[in-house]
């Protein structure tokens, strides 16, 4: 049943992207019914009132699908009920005087625009570089043409789950982007549409991830904070196809 | 009221069988050479499904693409939220399906209020579009043999629709954000993300570019093309409370309005029948959860007044399945108005359960008993986990709460065949135009429409449009038509900033939410509409002279960026009263309590409103013209809807 609780905010606070920012201190008071977002727009809608500029915080679908939402709450990607999006939380999982730490994703490769809001445009330049099936519209031949086992279409589609939010990144250590990159590899090598360019593809979204992001040394943090529980195997089934690929693709080229 | 004219729109839909119109049309038109397509610059504003098909598809065809978004990535556009699944005629189950048929059930779906030759050109496309979507690794669910599976939705009785579990739209939206990211790759796409647009640009009637404002860094900037396509979804966020993503908005649409484009039936609005009810007062967004529910889901109420028990100690005898009962035929599976309207009435009379007493039970326990936990999991897994992260509560347990809320608009821009808009040079794609759901859309048949639109409808017919401007260069963004547009969207940025009143944007957005909720919603009343016009207008006022939108405009200021997004919301819900007006009749999602069956079912009037009514506006404070397409029926005869 709902009730209504109390907590102690400290939220980042960052004018833009070369300015420096800090904590600042709110409290708010909340029914434990609302979402974690919807407890957000009541302290903005507090704050202007005030007079005080709201805290910048991006969302849009708030169904746990588009992505778009993500901070650190409590130091936990998303915070802290498991295989949720920032949207998805609900004040149920606080309790009345609790203490809320919230920040943007951390990384380097992830800069403060504004307060909690990030930039992630790197992973649209990974998508960019090869994370897509060379079809031309018109091009396709009928869709039943080319059956597709069952479990490797369900391979494909838990690859393909992923909403590309950043949590993976934001929750490594060395802010790598190995769940996001081999999710996408995983999806389309699973499937036979995906073939005639996997060598390829998996070369050149692998170089343009290390462009960009850390590496990944097996903490397995990324799989803890994905949203949707993307699994850690589909990076050693990268890693497996990255090796593959560099023999591959010299083979292709004509090298020996 | 409005002024009425007389103009008749030219549909410009050609002549000839229906079932030959599009073939021939695709022969008629002119042809850009391949070699000069790359002379042609076209501007696709927005990227979900609609809008990156178009531009992916424009690109691989040579033509030169600038795609934008308002959003950080263009795989965050809220088609990526759609989850039941998309329809095509591919009769892969052996049940009798057909282009034929997915064509009637869309016209008497929609009421007989859409056109027959685009919804037919609709049904020829679509399964072309699960041709394209597996080709580019769109994973599907297949049966156990390899092949596609397919399940049924509301107002069909084939089984046409594809999905991929609950995610249909996301899988979707990234196949055609894949496809454009290759030509962005390529060289002929373009892509300017967290890119705002403020206004269309027209010289000599010509569409010619647009206006957008720089998220970020708030600068406002003219782009330049020889066409200009909206892509930009519907406007459902006008009742504050949706099933739409909080960004949605109808600013793309009114601007090009307010430059000239005729804005068709704003009163057809869809209330999706299952919704999670609101859990308090500062609900931000309703969620959805997918029609195909209803597959499996029983609805019911208890038969009692004000039942407070819980639904396991309520006997079957003492339970109301109320759609089953009414409509034998259809039962749970009746379209979406129809079982939205049903829903509103048993809770308006007193049988409505949960702790607000808003909702109604869609209980799975019969198809748990019948098929086992697993295989309910299996189809609708993730649907129940998110219910169950929102409510607290296990649908596996005990029946899921729903009750319908706002979830598409099938109004929107007035186009022509050729999807072109009534300012030469400028096309509506996907739900920002009117076109194919008549008053009413069918589960499973946005992903189609909009898909359809951008892979096979769109980068045809624009090429007949820009084909007669070869040679032609664009028009300079130094022109005066560009920099006053310029100048002009920059005052009204300060003018945000300058009003310093007391409410915030939200406020005024959620009071015209409850306005249009109230008066424009489930069902309409002449006396309601009324109110609604002269309400509306006094909160509009209040809104203009008393907001209070803090902060710059050359950094990202998310207050600011609404400011501009609800005042369009505004005007917007003024001309949707006075649609709603004019229309005396039900049809659809527009329901007008006075034109009604005795059994209470939408009564329309086809003598007198088998036509589109497009709006052209005349300025701030003046009245809009009202304009009719005659909408001819010569293939299917209009019956009174009957799902029983």
């Amino acid at each position: 049943m709902s009730e209504i609780i109390t907590v102690n905010l400290k939220i980042w606070r960052q004018e833009g992207p070369e300015k420096s920012g800090c904590f600042e201190e709110y409290t708010q008071k909340i029914t434990t019914e609302a979402s974690f977002l919807e407890m957000i727009d009541l302290l903005n809608e507090d704050l202007n009132n005030q007079g005080l500029e709201p805290v910048a915080i991006e969302s849009d679908c708030r169904e746990g699908i588009c992505g778009t939402c993500g901070v650190m709450i409590n130091g936990q990607a998303h915070g802290p009920r498991k295989a949720t999006t920032t949207c998805q939380l609900h004040m149920r999982e606080f309790s009345d005087g609790d203490e809320i730490v919230i920040e943007p994703f951390r990384a380097i490769s992830f800069p403060v625009i504004r307060d909690l809001v990030v930039d992630r445009s790197p992973f649209d330049q990974i998508i960019e570089s090869g994370g897509y099936i060379s079809v031309n519209t018109g091009a396709a031949s009928d869709a039943n043409l080319t059956p597709v086992p069952k479990e490797a279409a369900d391979q494909a589609f838990d690859a393909a789950a992923c909403i590309g939010c950043g949590a993976c990144v934001a929750a490594c250590p060395n802010s790598a982007a190995q769940l996001f990159t081999s999710a996408k590899l995983a999806h389309m090598a699973s499937l036979p549409q995906g073939q005639p360019e996997r060598w390829k593809r998996t070369e050149t979204m692998v170089e343009t991830m290390e462009e960009f992001f850390g590496s990944c040394t097996n903490h397995g943090e990324c799989h803890e904070a994905c949203p949707k529980e993307i699994n850690l195997d589909f990076i050693a089934f990268m890693n497996r196809d990255y090796m593959k690929a560099k023999v591959k693709n010299r083979a292709l080229s004509g090298q020996r | 009221m409005a002024t009425n004219s007389k103009t008749v729109l030219d549909s410009r839909v050609p002549s000839g069988p229906l079932e030959q119109k599009w073939e021939n049309h695709k022969f008629s038109m002119n042809l850009v050479n391949p070699n000069n397509k790359r002379k042609f610059d076209v501007i696709v504003v927005g990227t979900g499904l609609a809008g990156a098909s178009a531009a992916a598809s424009l690109g691989e065809l040579g033509y030169k693409v600038k795609a934008f978004t308002f959003h950080d990535s263009p795989r965050r556009a809220h088609s990526i939220a759609a989850q039941g699944g998309i329809n095509a005629a591919k009769n892969y189950k052996n049940d009798g399906d057909s282009v034929y048929r997915l064509f009637y059930d869309t016209i008497k779906g929609g009421d007989y209020r859409s056109r027959e030759a685009n919804v037919h050109r609709l049904a020829e496309v679509s399964t072309n579009i699960i041709d394209q979507a597996t080709a580019q690794g769109v994973p599907f669910a297949r049966e156990y043999g390899g092949l596609l599976d397919n399940r049924s939705f509301g107002g069909a009785q084939v089984s046409r629709t594809f999905y991929a579990r609950g995610q249909t739209g996301q899988q979707l939206l990234l196949g055609a954000y894949s496809a454009m990211m290759r030509q962005v790759a390529s060289g002929n796409v373009e892509l300017h993300t967290r890119a705002e647009l403020l206004d269309v640009v027209t010289k000599d009637g010509q569409a010619c570019g647009i206006v957008t404002r720089d998220l970020i860094s708030g600068e406002v900037i003219a782009h330049s093309a020889h066409a200009v396509v909206l892509a930009t979804g519907g406007y459902g966020n006008v009742y504050f409370l949706s099933t739409n993503a909080m960004m949605s908005n109808v600013t793309a649409a009114w601007r090009a309005h307010r430059r000239g484009a005729f804005f068709a039936n704003p009163c057809y609005t869809q209330i999706h029948p299952t919704c999670i009810p609101a859990s308090d007062d500062f609900q931000s967004k309703l969620t959805l959860m997918s029609e195909s529910l209803r597959n499996d889901g029983r609805i019911w109420v208890p038969e009692a007044f004000d039942d407070s028990r819980p639904a396991h100690e309520i006997p079957e005898n003492e339970r109301d399945y109320y759609l089953e009962t009414r409509y034998p035929a259809f039962g749970n599976l009746v379209p979406r108005d129809v079982a939205s309207r049903n829903a509103k009435n048993v809770v308006d009379q007193g049988h409505g359960v949960g702790p607000l007493k808003n909702g109604v039970y869609l209980d799975f326990s019969a198809a748990v008993g019948r098929d086992g936990h697993d295989a309910i999991s299996a189809k609708y897994g993730n649907l129940f986990d998110m219910y169950e992260s929102i409510t607290g509560e296990n649908p596996y347990e005990v029946p899921m709460r729903i009750y319908p809320a706002i979830h598409y608009t099938m109004g929107g821009v007035w186009v022509d065949y050729n999807l072109m808009t009534t300012i030469p040079g400028l096309y509506a794609i996907g739900e920002a135009n009117f076109s194919d759901h008549g008053a009413n859309r069918l589960g499973a048949s946005a992903l189609m429409q909009g898909l359809a639109d951008g892979y096979f409808v769109l980068p045809y017919t624009i090429g007949d449009g820009l084909a007669d401007q070869l040679g032609e260069p664009a028009v300079s963004t130094d022109d005066p038509v560009f920099t006053d547009a310029v100048s002009a969207i920059e005052d009204e940025t300060a003018k945000w900033l300058s009003i310093n009143g007391t409410r915030s944007v939200d406020y005024f957005h959620r009071e015209l939410g409850r306005l249009v909720w109230d008066h424009i919603g489930m069902s309409r009343n002449k006396e309601g509409l009324e109110k609604a016009v002269s309400e509306i207008g006094a909160l509009k006022e209040e809104f203009y002279n008393d907001v209070r939108v803090l902060g710059s405009a050359d950094t990202l200021n998310l207050s600011l960026e609404k400011a501009g997004r609800v005042s369009d919301f505004f005007e917007l819900a003024e001309l949707m009263a006075h649609d709603a007006l004019e229309r005396k009749e039900s049809c659809g999602g527009h329901f007008r309590e006075e034109h009604q069956t005795i059994e209470g079912e939408a009564q329309r009037d086809d003598d007198n409103f088998a036509h589109v009514a497009a709006w052209e506006w005349n300025g701030k404070d003046a009245l809009q013209t009202r304009h009719v397409e005659k909408l001819d029926f010569e293939n299917v005869t209009p019956t009174q809807r009957s799902y029983k």
